[in-house]
This record gives structure tokens, C-alpha cells and sequence, in this order.
């Protein structure tokens, strides 16, 4: 158990990290071979865009979306720090490398990882339900969906001790490790292109058109 | 679904070219259009989409065609360039006549969609790619293709012969004259202020644009000139069919024609895509960052002449006015509240739209989409019912569109959905409303 | 008139003529100076429909209905397009060609000022003449042409077949091709660009397109074997033996010679190649990155570049130093060897360099008013109108033609007393 747990935090947390790197420095190359890329990108209005597209409703599609922008806001919000926030993953941090950080109370996780659940049925059923949607999904996306959510699901039950222990917490860790190995091979890699794609696009409407991009 | 009346409709440029398509060109013309130059956006945007379907709001066709998801953004995307991706270039004729047909007729590369999908993935951008896939492979619209060639072959949009060219700007100067003494249209005069440019539509069937603004020019008293030779059209199809060889050439004749002149800015014509061309995308693939001296669009022209009170308005526009904002002056410019100025000035009641400012609707007209011609004209028409209704919402009598592609496009608009009201150009308001200094300037609407 | 030996050179001043008895004209037009600069043209309106030119004072006696385009040739003679009776034609020092046109328009002439060319239409056709002979040859169409060196012969973009509306497929055929002294290429192309002449005058080179998406550079109708992604005007060696042209290549644009690489370097942007006088050494405003612009000589680019643009350079008589105009960050640099000259200017015009390269002189725009710029260092005075400078054949005048408080006047300054001053 401890083995597996060595092998799939450093497999895991490996993968993500140069996986993350790779792509940057790939991305970072290409762009200077685009040439017209870089000099666009202007901080000012990159981080204008950033800005308006991260607070909740700033921006004309999210209130024409409010459900979905909200329903996203939580998932994220919950989705990003339960992980890093629940007691399990502080102690075994700290038996390794022999230090921490606070954690948040164990109910608390719990409502949080049940609102990620709830998040993710919601986008299920959004994507079977809405014809635009279901339209560019397909098994790769309910894929990973089933990807992301497993570690909490996993990670719930193991909390809860609702089936064996043992064998919830190896499918979590598998899970969790396959949630973090897929994040740069994936659409998950959005969570670090959307700092540089929405930049580009702020810089491009602000910088160089005169204009607003939300 | 895509519309079956649009999937049928016979295009020979399309046709005559896919009937001779051979797959492993294909292959070998999208591998190398995907490979080289356009490795970091293209493969960010690909990887980035999270298929979530929230630009499909953004699209005028989407909307007008009963939010039908095969025209949502993100789905033309998928239907094109994802696919040939995925199948590393090995897809078939009919393949690319789908390609053809959705990324020249159902897109008009407006950009809206790139500020409401949340990643800001550019939509047109790829959809500009799939065109330069279909143009190097010979399967663009017999329309499109036509004006391109006359791009090519004169340096204009409308196969305007250079003679035409001087003897339309000698008799519209003819005809200025007898309006307000003194007018001229002074042809290549070295270190003007300003070189005019206009797109060939107007020479060819709207001459009347260029006696206006040679009014215009006088009561403000600018130095400016119109060029004799080839250069004069500011305008560019080739940047819209993927033939960006023809397309950095026409731009490059019209600014070494600016430069030869020894001019300080270039002030253009009512258009918007000949802004996108003389800025942004012919500089850009012809290495400039920005236009090698300032071009100014009509827009910031008009507005700067009001403001600095070098036109004074002596009466103004009754009846109600709305307004089209031209994507690629909006969205490409930010022009929309200098344009509400004008309009202020010039109209006694104008209603805005909504959505507006860049949020606007595209006419759907540009982007080459109108220029896709008849074949594909009701097509467009019905990829723009939420325009009409947006037009018919203020009651306006009056459309102001500041743009060539917008002002048809919203003609045939208004047509089809029987709308009752006509369009303008903001050149024919001024004429109308403005302080000539000689008592005139005071017809009755 | 004899050449530029016989001009005043005495140092001093000389008002020429007035100008504010234009101001009884209707309209005055656009102003022309002699290159001697003895003399100083414009059209002026007297009445609507009638038109006159005005020379140093003296009207032309025949009045038109239009005339514009108005110059002076290098040998002195004032040429102008005029418009009678609705017939176009040209006007030489007042006398019209005998022949009259539907249309006339893009003057053009040879260095020495001696031979005059002009495209003409003529029942819906379109052609050329030359010296007042007619090509008789007739087309669809002619863009653009080019004169030989000795400007006996002209090298013209021209149209050989109708096309139907929206023809696309003829079009891909090709129906353009040059007509030299009225005789078209064989061959046809899709299009057809910048045709320019052999130093000899024997023959024509031109850009050609080849397929929809192939360009190449053919000379008297046979392209080159290499095809390119695009190209740009081509110029010949001295020798008359090389074309070089600036292609774009998968790797960036390249210089090549007919059709294999001179230049190593590729180059974000490249365009306006010039060879020095020894025909050996080469020049060319390239892109050295995206939005940044210089000249590059002999595949090596100046280290300063530019943002806005840089014009054609040229070279010294001498070879040994290039000069070109730059636009950077809004204002206007007059560049040698790759350093600027101090101070910044709202617009300039093309330097010339004395016969012996020893200076370099412009006319430069600052604040409305018109100055010349000698070796980097700007006169003091500033004019109203000015023409760029020339120099005198020693290289140790220069020439001024300007227009100050209403006097069109000529100066001739003396280089060591201003470099005393
Ligand atoms: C190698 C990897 C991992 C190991 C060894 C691991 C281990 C654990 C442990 C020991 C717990 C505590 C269970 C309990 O309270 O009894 C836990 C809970 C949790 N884990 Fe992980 N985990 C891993 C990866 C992940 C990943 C990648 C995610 C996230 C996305 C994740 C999400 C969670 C959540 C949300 C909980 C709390 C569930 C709740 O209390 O409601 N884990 N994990
Ligand atoms: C800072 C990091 C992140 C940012 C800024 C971000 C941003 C976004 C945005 C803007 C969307 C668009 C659609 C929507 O709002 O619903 C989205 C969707 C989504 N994100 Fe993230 N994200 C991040 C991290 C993550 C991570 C780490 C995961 C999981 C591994 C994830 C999973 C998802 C999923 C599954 C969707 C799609 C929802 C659907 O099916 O429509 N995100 N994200
Ligand atoms: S037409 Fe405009 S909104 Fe629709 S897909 Fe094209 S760029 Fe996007
Ligand atoms: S909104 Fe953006 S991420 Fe979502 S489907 Fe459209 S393009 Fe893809």
C-alpha cells in the first residue's frame, strides 16, 4: 500500500509537471516560429481579459449562462482545492516530507467533493440534454468525465468507509493518479492553456484592436 | 443537421474542382498547411476546446437557423479541421466540398464567437485555415475565386479597367462641382495629408460615395489625393478565399502607393473588411506588425472633422435611424461609440440595437460570404434571421451601415424579411446634414 | 536645353516668379519645377472646363478642358495629359500630339528625358504609345509597363484574351502575358507582374504566374525551372547576364539568381533589390523579424531595424555607402549604412548623393515647413514648397528649389561656404 501510494504520487505528480513543462516549452518555441504571436501578447490587456473571464458573470456569455457558469464556478472552485485542502493528502504529505499545511474540516471536504459530483452530473445531463453540446461530445468526453470525478467519488467513500477501505482507497489512488497523468494530454490541459489562449485573445482585442473581448 | 437546400446548391468552383480532387494531394496539401507556421495556436486551440458548446450563442447562423447545433462554432470546427487532423489529412473529395461550403458560406470569420467561448478560442482562425486548405486545393466559390482573380490581374475587386478608375474620379469630381464650387479630386498629388481610398464597388456602381466625400474634403479643407494607378483599391477578397499570396500583394501595391505619394495617412472608405485587409491580416502575412503609415477608417475620419469642428452640422435626420455595427471595425477597431457620435450629430432619433457595440450580430454578408454570390445568397439570408429581427426590434426607418459587405448584406436582409427600411452609408447623411458654408446643405427629408 | 553641365551653377539667389498672381485663377493645381530649376509649371483653372498651364508667368496659349499629370522631363520639356473635346492626349510644351485617345494616362519616360511613352484607349482597346508612335496593337486590358534604359522600347502587362464573367477556369488557363513593342510573349500565364528591361535594352524580364499557387520569373516568355511560393519584381545584372528576384520559400523569402540563391539568409520579408553602380554588390529592405524592418547589404542585415517601414535603399556612386528612408515609430529617419542621421522628420524624401558620394542631401518635412538636410546636418532655412536638391556635376553645389513668402526661387549654395557657416 505505501509502495503504491509512493509510486503513483511521484508517477502522478511527475507526469503532471513535466508533462506541463513539455507543452510549454513546445508551445513556446512554436509561437516564436509563428512570429506574430508573441509580439501581440500584451500584459495589460492579457490580464484584463484573465480578469473579466474569471469572476463569475463579468462577461455577456456568462450571463446569458448563468446555471452553467455558476454549476462551473463551484465544480472548480471545489474541484481545485479539496484535493489540496483534505486532511488525508496534508498527513501523508507530511509523513513523507515531514512538513504541512492547514486543512480544512473533514465535513466541509465532504460537501465539497459532493458538490463536484453534483457539478459533473450536471454536465453530464447537459451534454446529453443540450442538442449543441451533445453535438461536438463524444466517448472521450464522458470519458473524462467519469476520469474526473473518480477520485471523488473514490475519495468520498473511502472517507465514509462505505465498502472495503483497502480496495477504494488502490482505486483511488489509481484514479487520482490517472486525473493528474491525463491533465496535459487531454482537454484537461485547459486548466493551464486558458492563461495563455484568453491572454492572447484579451491582448489581440485590447492591444491591438481597440476593443473588448467579453 | 445541415440545411439539405444548402447542401444542394451548385457551385461550379466547387463542384468542377473536388470532381478532380485526388486524395493523396489532400493529404499532402493539409499536411502541409497544418505542419508549418501555425503549429502554436492551431494545437493550443485544438487541445485547449473543452467541447462545451458555449460559443454556439455567439453565431448568427446558429441563432437564425432555430439554434440548429450543426452551425454552432465549435460543430465547424469539428466538421472540418478536427476531422482532417484526426485522420492526419486523409479524407476524401466530398470531404473537402463539405469543408468548402462551411467555411465559406455558413462562416463569415466574424470573430464573435472567440469572446464567448471562455478559452477565447479563435474560431475564424481556424476556419481561415480550412479556407487556405480549400484554395490551395482550387475548391473556392466561382464567385469568390472571380473577384480574387481580378485581384489579381488588376490589383481591384471589380475588373475595373485603370482607364474607368481616372475617368469615374474626373466626372464624379465634374459632378461635385456643380454641388459646391471649387470641389476637386486631386489625383496624385505628392505630400498630401491624406490618400483616399475606396473599394472598387464604388467606381464600378456607387460613384456617387466619391463625390460625396470630395465635398466632404473640401468643407474641411484637407489636403488630400486620390491615387491614378493601380493601388487605389483598398479592398481584398484574396484575404477571405485563402490565396494570401494575391492577397499581401494587393496590399502591398496600395500602400507603396501611399508611400510613393508621400502621404501622412491613408483615410479609407465606408468598409470594414478593407480595414481587416490594409491593417491587419495583409500587413501581417507581409511582415508589418501594423500598417507602415496610419490608416484611417471613414469612422474615425468623419468623427475626428465633427470634433474638431471642421464640419459643422446644419440640420439634422428626422426620421428614426439605427445602426449596423460592422464587425471589422468594432470588433476589429473599437469604433462603435465614435460611429454613435456621428450618428448623434447627424440624426435627431436614433435607436441603438441590441445586442450591440461588439457584441453585434454580423451582417453576415462579410467575411467573402457575400461575395460567394448568387448561388449561395439565400442561404445567407436565412443564416440571418436574428438581424432582422434585431432591425425590425428599434422601428428604425433608417439602417446606418458603415461598411460595403454590411451594406448589402443588410439590403438583401431588410428584402427578405420584408422589413421596410432602407440602408446608408454615413458619407450620404453628412453630405445631407452638413454646413456647406454657402447656404446649402438643406434638403428636406 | 543641353544637360545638367550647362545649368547656372553661380552661387546665390534668384527669385524666379511670383506666385500671388495665381490667386486670379479659379483653381490652382499641383506645381512642377524644371530640373534646372529655372522654370516653374501649374495647371490653373480660369473658368470651369478650361484650363491652362502657367509657366513662370506665361500661359500656355491653347486652353483645355483638363489637364493634370503635369511634369518636367529630365531634358526640361513641361509634358501634361489634356483633355479636348472630350479626346485625350499629350501636351508637350504646349503642343499636342496629333493623335487623340478615348483615354491617356500613365505617363512615362526615359532617364534622359527623350522618349515619352503613355497608355492609351482607343474603342474600348487598349494600347500603347510611344513617342507618338502608335503600337497599333490592340488589347483587352494592359496594367502597367515598363520603358527600356534608352526608352525606345516598352514592355507592357497585357490582356490577349476575353474572358466571360466569372470565367474562372479561363482564367486558370492564363490570358495574360507581356507585349514587347506590342508583340505578346507566346506564352500565357495566369498573371503576369514588374516587367523591367536588360540593361541593353534586348530583353524582358517578368514575375509569372505559373499555377494558381506557383510563381516564378520568366525572361523574353520562358520561366525559370524553380517555382516559388510567391516572388517580387525581378532586376537585372549590369551585364545583363543574371536576374535576381526576391521568392518566397518554405523557410522565408530568399534572393535568388536565375532561380538558385545569392543570398544564404531568409528573411521574414524581402523586397526592392538594388545592385550597387559596380553591378556587383546588393542591397535589399528586408524583415528581420515580424514588425521589424532594415536594409540588408549583401546578406547582412544593419543591426538597427526599424517598426514602420524602409524604402528602397540606393548606393552611393561610390559603392561604398547605402542610404535608405525609414519609418519608425511614427516619424521618418534618413538612414546611412545603417545609422541614422540625427533628428527625426514628419516626412522625407529620397537622398541623392553628389557624382562623387562624397554628400548626401534630402528634403525633409518638419512642422509643415519643407528643409534640406546636407550630410546629416539640416540648413536653417525652411520653406513654404520645396523640390528635393541636386547637385552640381563637381559635387560642390547644390540646388535648391523652394518656395518662400509667395516667391518660387532658385538657390545655389555653395557646400564649402555652408559647411563653413
Ligand atoms: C496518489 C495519489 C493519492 C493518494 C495516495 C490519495 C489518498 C487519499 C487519502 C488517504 C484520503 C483520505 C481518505 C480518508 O479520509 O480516509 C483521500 C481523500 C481524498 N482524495 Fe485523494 N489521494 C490521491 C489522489 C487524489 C487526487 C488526484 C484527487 C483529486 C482530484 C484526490 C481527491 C481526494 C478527495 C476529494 C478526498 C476527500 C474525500 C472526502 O473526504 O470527501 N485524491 N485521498
Ligand atoms: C485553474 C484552472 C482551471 C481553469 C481556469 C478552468 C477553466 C475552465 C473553463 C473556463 C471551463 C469552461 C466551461 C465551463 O465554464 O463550464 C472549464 C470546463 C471544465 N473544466 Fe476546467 N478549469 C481549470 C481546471 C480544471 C481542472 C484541474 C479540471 C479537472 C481535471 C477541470 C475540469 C473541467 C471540466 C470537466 C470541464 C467541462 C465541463 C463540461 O463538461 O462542460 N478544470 N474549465
Ligand atoms: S460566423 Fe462568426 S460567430 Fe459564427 S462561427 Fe464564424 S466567426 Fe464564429
Ligand atoms: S466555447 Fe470554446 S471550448 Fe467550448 S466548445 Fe466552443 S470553442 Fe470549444
Amino acid at each position: 500500500m505505501e509502495l503504491l501510494v509512493t509510486v503513483c504520487a511521484w508517477l502522478g505528480l511527475g507526469v503532471l509537471l513535466l508533462g506541463v513543462t513539455g507543452r510549454l516549452l513546445w508551445a513556446w518555441r512554436a509561437a516564436r516560429i509563428e512570429g506574430s504571436v508573441l509580439p501581440v501578447m500584451s500584459a495589460r490587456y492579457g490580464l484584463r481579459s484573465l480578469v473579466h473571464w474569471l469572476l463569475p458573470l463579468s462577461t455577456r456569455n456568462q450571463r446569458l449562462h448563468p446555471v452553467v457558469t455558476l454549476v462551473s464556478y463551484l465544480f472548480h472552485l471545489c474541484l481545485l482545492l479539496a484535493p489540496l485542502l483534505v486532511a488525508g493528502h496534508v498527513e501523508l504529505w507530511r509523513q513523507r516530507w515531514g512538513f504541512g499545511w492547514p486543512t480544512l474540516p473533514d465535513p466541509v471536504i465532504d460537501v465539497m467533493t459532493l458538490v463536484v459530483m453534483v457539478a459533473v452530473l450536471f454536465f453530464l445531463l447537459r451534454r446529453l440534454a443540450a442538442p449543441e453540446v451533445r453535438n461536438v461530445t463524444g466517448w472521450k468526453e464522458y470519458l473524462l468525465l467519469m476520469v474526473v470525478v473518480a477520485p471523488f467519488v473514490t475519495g468520498i467513500i473511502a472517507h465514509l468507509h462505505l465498502l472495503d477501505y483497502r480496495l477504494v482507497m488502490v482505486l483511488h489512488i489509481v484514479s487520482g493518479t490517472l486525473w493528474l497523468v491525463l491533465i496535459p494530454f487531454s482537454w484537461l490541459s485547459h486548466m493551464f492553456w486558458f492563461f495563455f489562449t484568453r491572454s492572447y485573445m484579451g491582448s489581440e482585442f485590447g492591444a491591438v484592436r481597440n476593443a473588448r473581448d467579453w | 443537421m445541415a440545411d439539405i437546400e444548402d447542401a444542394r446548391v451548385e457551385d461550379a468552383g466547387i463542384d468542377q474542382a473536388v470532381d478532380k480532387l485526388e486524395p493523396a494531394r489532400i493529404e499532402a496539401v493539409i499536411r502541409r498547411v497544418l505542419g508549418a507556421g501555425c503549429g502554436a495556436r492551431l494545437k493550443v486551440y485544438l487541445q485547449t476546446c473543452v467541447h462545451c458548446g458555449l460559443c454556439a450563442d455567439a453565431c448568427h447562423t446558429y441563432l437564425s437557423r432555430d439554434r440548429d447545433p450543426d452551425f454552432a462554432p465549435v460543430a465547424k470546427v469539428k466538421e472540418t479541421i478536427w476531422e482532417m487532423v484526426k485522420r492526419q489529412g486523409r479524407v476524401s473529395p466530398e470531404f473537402i466540398k463539405k469543408c468548402a461550403r462551411i467555411a465559406y458560406t455558413e462562416c463569415g470569420a466574424c470573430r464573435r464567437c472567440s469572446m464567448y467561448c471562455p478559452f477565447g478560442i479563435d474560431i475564424a482562425y481556424l476556419i481561415m485555415l480550412v479556407r487556405r486548405i480549400c484554395a490551395l486545393l482550387g475548391v473556392v466559390p466561382v464567385y469568390l475565386q472571380d473577384t480574387v482573380n481580378s485581384h489579381a490581374a488588376t490589383s481591384n475587386q471589380m475588373w475595373v479597367q485603370p482607364d474607368d478608375w481616372i475617368d469615374t474620379l474626373i466626372w464624379q469630381e465634374e459632378d461635385a462641382a456643380d454641388e459646391l464650387e471649387g470641389v476637386r479630386i486631386p489625383l496624385d498629388r505628392e505630400g498630401a495629408d491624406i490618400m483616399y481610398s475606396v473599394i472598387a464597388p464604388e467606381p464600378k456602381i456607387l460613384a456617387q460615395l466619391i463625390a460625396n466625400m470630395a465635398v466632404i474634403m473640401k468643407v474641411a479643407g484637407v489636403d488630400w489625393t486620390m491615387p491614378s494607378l493601380d493601388g487605389w483599391d483598398n479592398s481584398n477578397m484574396a484575404m477571405y478565399s485563402g490565396d494570401f499570396e494575391v492577397m499581401g500583394r494587393v496590399e502591398r501595391l496600395h500602400w507603396e502607393r501611399a508611400l510613393q505619394l508621400k502621404v501622412k495617412r491613408v483615410v479609407m472608405g465606408e468598409c470594414g473588411h478593407a480595414y481587416r485587409g490594409a491593417v491587419y491580416d495583409g500587413p501581417k502575412w507581409l511582415g508589418w506588425s501594423k500598417p507602415p503609415i496610419p490608416m484611417v477608417h471613414a469612422v474615425e475620419f468623419y468623427y475626428e472633422l465633427l470634433r474638431e469642428g471642421r464640419i459643422k452640422i446644419a440640420r439634422k435626420i428626422k426620421e428614426p435611424v439605427t445602426v449596423q455595427d460592422p464587425c471589422n471595425i468594432v470588433r476589429g477597431r473599437g469604433l462603435h461609440h465614435k460611429l454613435r457620435y456621428i450618428i448623434n450629430e447627424l440624426c435627431e432619433d436614433f435607436r441603438d440595437v441590441s445586442p450591440r457595440f461588439e457584441h453585434n450580430y454580423c451582417c453576415a454578408a462579410g467575411g467573402g460570404v457575400i461575395n460567394c454570390g448568387p448561388p449561395w445568397k439565400l442561404s445567407r439570408l436565412k443564416s440571418n434571421r436574428v438581424k432582422a429581427e434585431q432591425l425590425a426590434a428599434t422601428d428604425a426607418h433608417l439602417v446606418v451601415t458603415p461598411c460595403h459587405n454590411c451594406h448589402s448584406g443588410i439590403e438583401d436582409i431588410i428584402g427578405y424579411y420584408g422589413l421596410g427600411m432602407h440602408v446608408t452609408f454615413i458619407n450620404e447623411l453628412l453630405v445631407k446634414c452638413m454646413d456647406r458654408g454657402d447656404g446649402s446643405g438643406e434638403v428636406e427629408r | 536645353m543641353s544637360g545638367i553641365d550647362g545649368w547656372n551653377w553661380d552661387a546665390g539667389e534668384r527669385r524666379v516668379v511670383e506666385l500671388g498672381v495665381l490667386s486670379s485663377f479659379e483653381q490652382v493645381h499641383e506645381f512642377a519645377v524644371s530640373p534646372d530649376g529655372e522654370k516653374l509649371a501649374v495647371p490653373v483653372v480660369e473658368e470651369p472646363g478650361q484650363v491652362r498651364v502657367w509657366q513662370n508667368g506665361e500661359l500656355w496659349s491653347e486652353a483645355v478642358e483638363r489637364a493634370w499629370s503635369l511634369r518636367f522631363l529630365p531634358d526640361g520639356r513641361l509634358v501634361a495629359l489634356v483633355r479636348v473635346d472630350d479626346s485625350w492626349t499629350v501636351a508637350v510644351d504646349g503642343q499636342r500630339w496629333e493623335d487623340e485617345f478615348e483615354f491617356a494616362w500613365n505617363l512615362k519616360f526615359s532617364a534622359n528625358g527623350r522618349s515619352l511613352a503613355v497608355q492609351v484607349k482607343r474603342g474600348m482597346k487598349y494600347g500603347l504609345v510611344i513617342d507618338g508612335r502608335d503600337w497599333g496593337a490592340e488589347f483587352i486590358s494592359m496594367r502597367d509597363f515598363a520603358l527600356s534604359p534608352d526608352g525606345k522600347r516598352a514592355a507592357a502587362l497585357v490582356q490577349v484574351e476575353q474572358l466571360a464573367e466569372a470565367d474562372i477556369f479561363k482564367f486558370a488557363e492564363g490570358v495574360w502575358s507581356v507585349a514587347v513593342d506590342g508583340q505578346p510573349w507566346e506564352r500565357r500565364f495566369i498573371n503576369v507582374y514588374s516587367p523591367v528591361f536588360s540593361p541593353d535594352g534586348q530583353h524582358v524580364a517578368a514575375e509569372v504566374r505559373l499555377d494558381m499557387f506557383e510563381y516564378s520569373i520568366a525572361e523574353d516568355g520562358r520561366p525559370w525551372d524553380a517555382v516559388f511560393g510567391t516572388s517580387w519584381a525581378p532586376c537585372y545584372r549590369s551585364n545583363g547576364k543574371g536576374i535576381i528576384a526576391p521568392v518566397r520559400t518554405p523557410e522565408g523569402w530568399a534572393l535568388v539568381e536565375n532561380g538558385k540563391p545569392v543570398w544564404q539568409g531568409r528573411y521574414s520579408q524581402m523586397w526592392h533589390q538594388r545592385l550597387a553602380p559596380d553591378g556587383q554588390r546588393l542591397a535589399a529592405v528586408v524583415s528581420t523579424a515580424y514588425g521589424r524592418w532594415t536594409v540588408a547589404v549583401d546578406d547582412r542585415p544593419w543591426p538597427r531595424t526599424f517598426s514602420d517601414v524602409v524604402l528602397a535603399p540606393r548606393f552611393s556612386p561610390d559603392g561604398g555607402r547605402v542610404v535608405a528612408l525609414a519609418r519608425d515609430q511614427g516619424s521618418w529617419l534618413v538612414v546611412v549604412n545603417g545609422q541614422p542621421w540625427p533628428g527625426r522628420f514628419d516626412m522625407a524624401w529620397e537622398p541623392e548623393f553628389s557624382p562623387d558620394g562624397r554628400h548626401l542631401a534630402a528634403k525633409v518635412e518638419r512642422d509643415g515647413k519643407f528643409q534640406v538636410v546636407i550630410d546629416g546636418h539640416p540648413l536653417p532655412r525652411s520653406f513654404d514648397m520645396l523640390w528635393s536638391p541636386r547637385f552640381s556635376p563637381q559635387g560642390d553645389k547644390l540646388l535648391v528649389r523652394a518656395v518662400e513668402e509667395g516667391v518660387y526661387k532658385r538657390l545655389v549654395l555653395g557646400l564649402e561656404q555652408l559647411a563653413r557657416a
